[in-house]
């Protein structure tokens, strides 16, 4: 998603003079083209977190549209405080880029795993947050946010390739987005793991219950219509997500089925441990988090069968 | 005193620099003017001076004066970006040398001769983005940012060199590539002259080390930390009042 953000933000760049990108001295081999299309409006702030945050709010101040690029934590945790004084205090337009959510730097150990930066971005109120699910997406997501009054945050995945199928590239701030329909359970997902939940449903069809999906691509504000919509239709919600399960998508969507009377069991799938310094690929990961596939699947399965048996008593 | 809060030892402190930068330096038409000088009070305690510094400007009226700590004013503590003047909310310590930096920058990659003033402390010194932000400015010649220190030499418990010693200052500021001043923090024309000649043809960031003393003015707060927190009473804001109008 790396690279179709940033082709998409130098087409951006080529017609608007505001918009500025600021790295954390990270990027290597995915920003060099901008850096080279537009070396007055690309700064290197080192490895600096804090400062990169508060010079973007400066810019910004002054009309810019500072993009300010790093690894989720980086992004995030370390200057956290700065963005919140910053640009969500000031309503400033600074876009805050956390490359790789989740578990994404997989062997590069617990330090680089993004667990918790949708949680705390999420409590921001004032700040867009925005997780795309593909390079498809990341690219339309860019496209219709970019030039939206006030901050946003925007978590990445690595995955150049992997598309989610069915997603085709929509976005729509005030929309959840469906990729399958199934009438037995609702995945609610939250950035590229859309696809061991599709995974998931593949094998739950195979055993007699039908799932849907919907990826849910920007948090704050939630597409509320559309998940009421939606959710109001099941007894059965799942969310699935590479993160801590407080604080993200999960506790988001907790917060629509209390608030709103609905009457659907929520399954939050999500990190419920301290990692420890086992490590390994993201599959490898996903599966010790019990995230992968086979676990959401199991999850789903046990919780329909309480269902069915619930109902036949 | 009605307002019952602290930090008025901090405002003295940094009352005739504001009022050198208030009064000459500031090239400020309007407050809203895209490209007027930015100013951030980046220890943002102090704000007292500031308020009354946008008073004698005339862009803060008598009576939303006589609001300070009140229900719904925007002159709390710490000042407010909602408030006229008042470029960036501060507080939170350190941040405002960032977002100068900012101002700076974007200074020039507009092609404006607007400058970029910041009022650190030099307890603020203390913090990290203070040197990465030293750091960002001197790489990228940002002649156009002026950094002012007030070194009382104190912070909230105690004296900064029992603290994490600061000292020498001016050699820390040179080695990270900026142009460096000490001057008289009292010394209104000293902090005029100094701004107006310091190194228009410089590529470097310039920096102010402006010796001052806590509670100027008010010989039972100078160099007193408790008045760093204390509020005062009735018969202290007599006498000070007597003394300061002396």
């Amino acid at each position: 998603m790396r690279k179709a953000f940033i082709q998409t933000l130098i087409g951006i760049a080529e017609t608007n003079e505001r918009v500025v990108l600021i790295t954390g001295d990270l990027g290597y081999l995915v920003i060099e083209e901008f850096m080279e299309r537009f070396p007055d409006r690309f700064f290197n702030a080192g490895v600096a977190e804090q400062n990169m945050v508060g010079v973007a709010t400066g810019l910004a101040e002054a009309g810019y549209i500072p993009f300010v690029y790093s690894i989720v934590n980086f992004a995030t945790l370390r200057p956290y405080e700065v963005f919140r004084n910053g640009p969500i205090i000031h309503h400033l337009p600074v876009r805050l880029i956390g490359v790789g959510g989740g578990l994404e730097y997989t062997n590069n150990g617990v330090t680089h795993y993004g667990l918790e930066d949708v949680g705390i971005m999420r409590v921001q109120n004032g700040l867009q947050v925005i997780v795309p699910a593909d390079s498809q997406q990341t690219r339309s997501a860019l496209l219709a946010t970019w030039n939206l009054p006030g901050p946003i945050y925007y978590r990445l995945g690595k995955d150049e390739k992997a598309l989610i199928p069915g997603l085709e590239g929509m976005f729509d701030i005030n929309s959840i987005q469906v990729v399958r329909t199934g009438r037995d359970v609702l995945f609610l997902t939250l950035g590229n793991i859309t696809l061991e939940a599709i995974k998931a449903a593949g094998e739950l069809s195979k055993r007699g219950m039908e799932s849907t999906i919907a990826v849910v691509p920007s948090l704050n504000p939630l597409p509320l219509d559309s998940l009421l919509q939606l959710v109001k239709d099941f007894r059965l919600v799942l969310t699935v997500e590479a993160h801590y399960i407080n604080g993200g998508l999960g506790s988001a969507i907790s917060e629509v089925i209390a608030e709103n009377g609905v009457s659907a069991r929520l399954i939050r799938c999500g990190i419920r441990v301290v990692p420890d310094g086992s490590t390994g690929s993201q599959q490898f990961l996903y599966h010790k988090f019990e995230i992968a596939a086979e676990e959401l699947a199991k999850h789903a399965e046990d919780e329909v069968n309480k269902l069915r048996n619930s109902h036949e008593n | 005193m009605r307002a019952g809060v602290g930090h008025i030892g901090s405002s003295l402190s940094i009352a005739d620099i504001l009022s050198a930068l208030y009064g000459e330096s500031l090239i400020i038409a309007d407050p809203n003017d895209p490209d007027r000088d930015r100013f951030v009070l980046s220890k943002g305690h102090a704000a007292l001076a500031l308020y009354a510094a946008l008073h004698l400007r005339g862009w803060l009226s008598h009576e939303t004066l006589a609001t300070y700590c009140q229900d719904n004013t925007l002159l709390g503590v710490h000042p407010e970006w909602e408030l006229p003047g008042v470029d960036f909310c501060t507080g939170s310590l350190g941040l405002g040398m960032s977002y100068a930096t900012g101002s700076a920058l974007a200074a020039r990659m507009q092609k404006s001769s607007r400058r970029a003033f910041v009022l650190i402390s030099d307890a603020e010194c203390n913090e990290g983005i203070v040197w990465e932000a030293a750091m960002f400015a001197a790489q990228h010649n940002l002649s156009n940012l002026y950094v002012i220190i007030d070194l009382n030499g104190q912070q909230a418990l105690d004296y900064t060199k029992n603290v994490l010693d600061l000292v020498p200052m001016v050699p820390k500021w040179q080695a990270f590539g900026w142009d460096v001043h000490e001057i008289n923090g009292h010394d209104r024309q000293e902090i005029v002259d100094c701004i107006t000649s310091c190194g228009i043809n410089s590529r470097q960031p310039h920096v102010l080390v402006a010796h001052t003393t806590f509670g100027k003015g008010v010989s039972f707060m100078e160099n007193q930390i408790k008045w760093h927190y204390w509020q005062m009473n009735e018969q202290e804001f007599k006498l000070a009042i007597e003394e300061i109008e002396r």
